[in-house]
């Protein structure tokens, strides 16, 4: 288990108080002055050294994402916008770092903001978490009343606005450029890429995205130095994170641990274990409901981090542990994750939004058993439809889950769904494929 | 995207009162100059919690002249976003999530007792009532699930039970306590916490 004194948000269970006297007892904005003044490539090197990856889900090495923005401001400014709107089914990291640890992440906004040169900072919150917003709004105001941020912020001669833009309950706006759409004030459809944000993003200007985990982490990687961050966890998924273990376990809790933490340990130690014990173990879904899950077979060895889940053909997304026991009927809550999808689907592009439906329905029925046995085959296709064809990556959030479901348990689905399909097949052609393109003598 | 229709039933008339529109100028401030359609969403939210909780479409009309942005515009972002109701909702708006994380901990049940208590069908605002209630999808507060959102606040841990005693409450017009429902005040592990002991005995 990671020792106490490595633990980035000592505040996590707000055992000491969120307010700017007590972070500051905890060493926020003591020598913020001192970090920026060894220069921008300091930190971004000592951030590339870190090899901080982003906590939103993506993963995308932070360090290299800063070096991303223009190095020279021309006649357009940078901006900074902090991604909060958290949203993704199991995850509920980002709203105890927005309540508890507030400073972490306005501290973490300077220095990024100085080091990609950004004088004004966009704090994106879902509009849900209105209460844990005005929270941070309050740190904010405090902020500025101690001249921490605003004018010559903190002394570093660095001038810093942040503003809060609230969401108001749109999954989507969590992809980064339906994000700035959203701040722009249009509806929460992504945008294509290229052009990546980094150089027109927010009002056609350079911006960097971050989660709000990522941006509070920075200040004590700086403190204690990249080679610190970088000794924990093991190479290229360094570091600790926050998880959040929720479902079908005697003591659901957010824990921040290092990363490569064994599953087993994460669902044993810290949330007490499956209900019904560990031999009740179904499935679980390691980060958030995006991510395929994972069979009790495999939990036992699993650990957890960006590569060894991608190794698994699932991912560590945003850390949200959902545990299913064996009470639960596995269908049904892939049916409802599918639900969530169809509601969710923006409705840019058809098959999302589409085929997001179809997978509900598909599963719905299946979950009752009033499906045939072809079906089962053409609800894979319909998922590799989806995946890849759509502008942002929602697509494949949608369809990962089912092909997991598929991938894992299409046994429970063969024998809940035994009809023989209405029309026989008499060649096997794949469902859903464009006709032109088959071989006409096949 | 979800399925949204405007009330059938629409004043003639809507215009921000003072305290309405110092705090729309403020939001409005916040954005580089000649991009104040930044603030619609924020003011749509005003509007919202001016209008006992609903946003009629003459709302939107004068959201449109005050942002100096195109009627369709400000309608677009009001359907694409589900926390803007477009038809009354009670005073007392109770979203209950029903996402797979809270349903395998039992968010039927919180249903359930809507179902009982306040109305049959969701979304649906009996007269005789000053509630209403729907299922939503993840609230982001899934480790102390089922829980339920009351206007701004956070009702978690609940089960059917305590749903119950809560929607009693609100039926006599009085705010229940928000927060966790079996004593929790933030994300710890009820019992059995295994990290960051020497801050909690502090």
């Amino acid at each position: 288990m990671l020792k106490d004194q490595d633990r980035i948000f000592q505040n996590l269970y707000n055992d000491l108080g969120s307010d700017l006297t007590s972070a500051q007892k905890r060493g926020d904005w003591v020598n913020t002055k001192e970090i920026t003044d060894k220069g921008r490539d300091w930190i971004i090197n000592e951030i590339k050294d870190s090899q901080l990856r982003g906590r939103g889900g993506a993963g995308f090495p932070t360090g290299l994402k800063w070096s991303f923005a223009p190095k020279e401001v021309g006649s357009r400014p940078h901006y900074l916008v902090i991604n909060g709107d958290e949203s993704e089914p199991g995850t509920c990291k980002d709203r105890d770092i927005l309540r508890f640890e507030p400073h972490k992440l306005i501290e973490g906004c300077l220095i990024a903001s100085y080091a990609i040169q950004a004088h004004v900072c966009y704090i994106y919150i879902r509009g849900e978490y209105f209460v844990d917003g005005q929270k941070l709004q309050a740190a904010i105001d405090e902020a500025y009343e101690k001249k921490l941020i605003g004018k010559n912020a903190s002394g570093t001669g660095w001038d810093l606005d942040i503003y809060i833009h609230y969401g108001a309950g749109a999954y989507i706006c969590g992809e980064e450029t339906a994000l700035l759409e959203s701040i722009e004030g249009n509806k929460g459809q992504p945008r294509l890429k290229p052009p990546f944000p980094a150089l027109i993003g927010l009002y056609g200007c350079p911006t960097i995205i971050n989660n709000v985990e990522t941006i509070a982490v920075v200040p004590t990687i700086l403190r204690r130095g990249g080679k610190w961050f970088a000794s924990l966890g093991r190479e290229k998924n360094t570091g600790t994170k926050i998880f959040c273990i929720s479902g079908n376990v005697n003591n659901p809790c957010n824990v921040e641990e290092e990363m490569n933490i064994p599953l087993k340990e994460l669902i044993e130690v810290h949330a007490g274990g499956v209900i019904g014990g560990w031999d009740n173990l179904q499935a679980v879904i390691p980060g958030g409901s995006s991510m395929p899950l994972i069979p009790k077979e495999k939990c036992e060895t699993l650990t957890m981090d960006f590569d060894s889940l991608v190794a698994e053909k699932s991912g560590l997304g945003t850390a949200g542990v959902v545990v299913i026991n064996k009470d639960q009927d596995i269908i049904k809550c892939m049916a409802r994750i599918a639900r969530f999808y169809k509601h969710e689907s923006c409705g840019q592009c058809t098959p999302c939004r589409e085929g997001s439906g179809w997978m509900w329905r598909m599963l719905e029925r299946m979950a009752r058993g009033e499906a045939s046995k072809d079906e089962i085959e053409m609800l894979g296709d319909v998922t590799k439809q989806i995946e890849g064809h759509t502008i942002c990556a929602f697509g494949e959030g949608s369809s990962w889950p089912v092909q997991g479901l598929l991938r894992h348990f299409k046994d429970e689905i063969k024998k809940r769904n035994n009809f023989d399909p209405i029309v026989k097949e008499t060649q096997n052609i794949p469902y859903l494929v464009d006709q032109h393109l088959l071989d006409k003598n096949a | 995207m979800s399925l949204k229709r405007p009330a059938k039933d629409q004043p003639d008339h809507f215009e921000f009162n003072s305290s309405s529109l110092e705090a729309a100028n403020k939001i409005i401030s916040k954005y580089p100059k000649g991009k104040q359609q930044s603030a619609v969403m924020a003011l749509l939210y005003i509007a919202q919690k001016q209008n006992n909780n609903w946003i009629p479409l003459v709302a939107m009309k004068y959201i449109a002249k005050l942002l100096n942005m195109p009627y369709i515009k400000v309608y677009e972002v009001a359907t694409f976003y589900s926390m803007f109701n477009l038809s009354p909702v009670g005073k007392y708006f109770i979203q209950v999530c029903t996402t797979t994380p809270c349903m395998i901990r039992g968010a039927g049940k919180l249903v359930e007792a809507c179902k009982e208590k306040i109305s049959e069908k969701e979304s649906e605002l009996l007269p005789d009532k000053n509630c209403s209630w729907m299922e939503v999808e993840c609230l982001g507060a899934c480790v102390t699930a089922p829980m339920m959102q009351i206007n701004d606040d956070y009702f978690e841990d609940l089960d059917k039970e305590k749903t119950l005693e809560i929607i009693d409450k609100i039926l006599n017009d009085e705010m229940p306590k928000p927060g966790s429902y079996r004593g929790r005040v933030n994300n710890e592990p009820e019992s059995g916490r295994k990290t960051l002991m020497e801050l909690k005995n502090a």
